[in-house]
């Protein structure tokens, strides 16, 4: 194994633009994720047995779907997505294609741990609102989305870097960005430089993910 | 105020059945304080739970201010909720928003326009005496400060029926204290209708007007307070009374009383210890107290006395007959031996 600094300078264009389309394909499955899986968690959640709006039916087929996907490896869900991906953005490859079976895979995460997050919520102080008159959708508002927001930005830190790692997958049909170039480089070619490179640049990236989305969580807490 | 008729609550658990309120039958009257108390376990949660129908009956009905709970659609049942306020044992606040952002919750629920809510929020505090700790996260609050908050967030809406469901359990006496202070406070300046369930017959004693207690989902004795208190029919009556107004007497002591002896007890207004003395000059008995105790409930003294009365067996029953006329109660613990 040789680490080549002047092999480094001279690659580091490419390195800059791969790490840029990891953060847009992440970006974009990130903003999907929360428009959809936030209140695709709430719904499970409050559909759920001894909730205030109980509906078996509902929270089992959306229980169904979500598990389905997640059921699914994402290099198949990758390939199974491409008609899909070519209908939604033209084209099968490139970070814009790729974001969109990342969105797909990272819907149903974001859901499960956004219901989590819910359950974690004390049932007394929805009992309260309950009591109090409140509507469901201010008791969605007011109380249970305030009390899980720590969850949440938790939940949120998590799909996070696990799109890190899936956005590596991706890269291999052509998707693009800092895991595909540590693939191609440095597993197909032997090139340690940009292996090595490529790892301790995901590494510090999901470190800063991580510690960032801890303090998130800790400051909005009032608690 | 609050009708509960023929209150049965079924719960299914691992393909049983059991049944948390049992044939319940109860009147609240309009500005009474009414206590439920009970072991935990015995039912009195689910039967308050019922009245505003965070759970629904399985059988009954639930008339509070006239209108049937129970046959209530969605929207109205909500509209329903607003003038029925609720406290808990644990608060039930949200962490995440302020005291004011708590209490303006009911509010909103209510629809009151945002300048008309600041205005109201700011009168609640100042009722429950927390005017400086407006913009304070419940976090940052004592146990009594944020039943205090509790409080308010309940009375928002100026309910009829206010249901306490252990509001004081979690507390420390002297804070239990205050908050039962408050709570008599706008029983008696709002009038408002208060239910307390509790498992502390203190609570009862010194705040509500009439009183059941239950055991296995039934109501096993009701009556007003001072009733229950002082002539328990119960053995579980007696027993969760024996923890505010004792009949006990130490085996210790029975063992070196030789002489018969008798409870006594004064209801109301009797001055008591003048009649013992009274009694003793009068007949030829002696007469020695083994224990005594004044309590006060609902203002009304309740003094019960237990005493060895020594001399010959006729004189000793016409003592009795005659403690008996002057309106007190006697019952004879042990003959002399």
């Amino acid at each position: 194994m040789e680490f080549d600094v002047n092999h480094l300078i001279e690659f580091i264009p490419e390195i800059n633009s791969a790490f840029l389309e990891t953060l847009y394909m992440i970006s974009i499955a990130l903003v999907v994720a929360i428009i959809i899986g936030l209140p695709l968690g709430i719904l499970i959640f409050i559909t759920d047995k001894g909730l205030f709006l109980e509906n078996r039916v509902a929270n089992q087929i959306l229980g169904f779907i979500v598990n389905l996907i997640r059921s699914i490896p994402f290099i198949i869900l990758l390939v199974a997505l491409i008609p899909l991906t070519v209908a939604l953005v033209g084209s099968m490859i490139g970070p814009t294609a790729a974001s969109v079976s990342l969105s797909v895979a990272a819907i149903p995460f974001f859901a499960r741990l956004v219901e989590s997050a819910l359950r974690e919520v004390n049932y007394g102080v929805i009992e309260a609102a309950i009591a109090a008159g409140g509507t469901p959708w201010m008791i969605i508002k007011d109380v249970i989305l305030p009390e899980a927001k720590a969850g949440i930005i938790s939940g949120i830190t998590i799909t996070i870097v696990s799109l890190v790692g899936t956005s590596a997958v991706a890269g291999t049909l052509g998707g693009g960005g800092i895991g595909d170039l540590a693939i191609r480089f440095g597993y197909y070619r032997y090139d340690d430089t940009i292996m090595i490179t490529t790892v301790i640049i995901l590494i510090i990236f999901v470190q800063i993910i991580q510690l960032a989305g801890d303090k998130i969580a800790k400051v909005v807490n009032k608690k | 105020m609050i009708e509960i008729r023929n209150l049965t609550k079924v719960y299914h658990t691992n393909k049983r059945e059991i049944k948390g309120v049992d044939n319940v039958s109860i009147t609240v009257n309009e500005g009474e304080v009414y206590g439920i108390a009970g072991y935990s376990g015995a039912g009195k949660s689910s039967l308050l739970r019922c009245i505003n129908l965070l759970e629904k009956p399985t059988i009954g009905k639930i008339k509070v201010d006239g209108s049937d709970l129970t046959l209530l659609n969605k929207s109205d049942l909500r509209l329903a909720r607003l003038k029925i306020g609720m406290i808990f044992q644990h608060f039930n606040l949200v962490s995440q928003k302020t005291v004011a952002e708590n209490i303006a919750f009911s509010l909103k629920a209510a629809k009151l326009p945002k300048e008309e809510m600041k205005v109201r929020v700011d009168e609640l505090l100042d009722m429950v005496g927390l005017t400086d700790k407006r913009d304070v996260f419940p976090g940052q609050l004592s146990g009594g400060q944020k039943q205090r908050v509790g409080i308010a967030r309940a009375l928002a809406n100026n309910p009829k029926v206010l249901l306490c469901d252990e509001a004081t359990s979690a507390l420390d006496p002297t804070t239990t204290k205050s908050i039962l202070n408050l709570l008599k406070k706008i029983n008696r300046e709002l009038n408002i209708t208060i239910v307390i369930i509790t498992h502390e017959m203190d609570v009862v004693k010194d705040i509500c007007h009439r009183m059941a207690i239950m055991q296995d989902g039934r109501v096993v004795e009701d009556g007003p307070v001072y009733d229950v208190f002082s002539n328990p029919k119960e053995e579980l009556t007696k027993e969760f009374i024996s923890s505010v107004v004792s009949f006990e007497i130490p085996e210790t002591i029975l063992k070196h009383v030789k002489g018969t002896i008798v409870k006594v007890l004064f209801r109301g207004d009797v001055a008591g210890e003048g009649v013992i003395s009274g009694t003793l000059k009068k007949f030829n008995v002696e007469g020695n107290f083994l224990h005594g105790s004044i309590d006060y409930i609902q203002d009304l003294p309740l003094g019960i006395f237990v005493m060895e009365l020594v001399g010959e067996s006729n004189e000793i029953q016409k003592a009795l007959q005659y403690i008996e006329k002057q309106s007190a109660q006697v019952e004879v613990i042990r003959n002399g031996i």
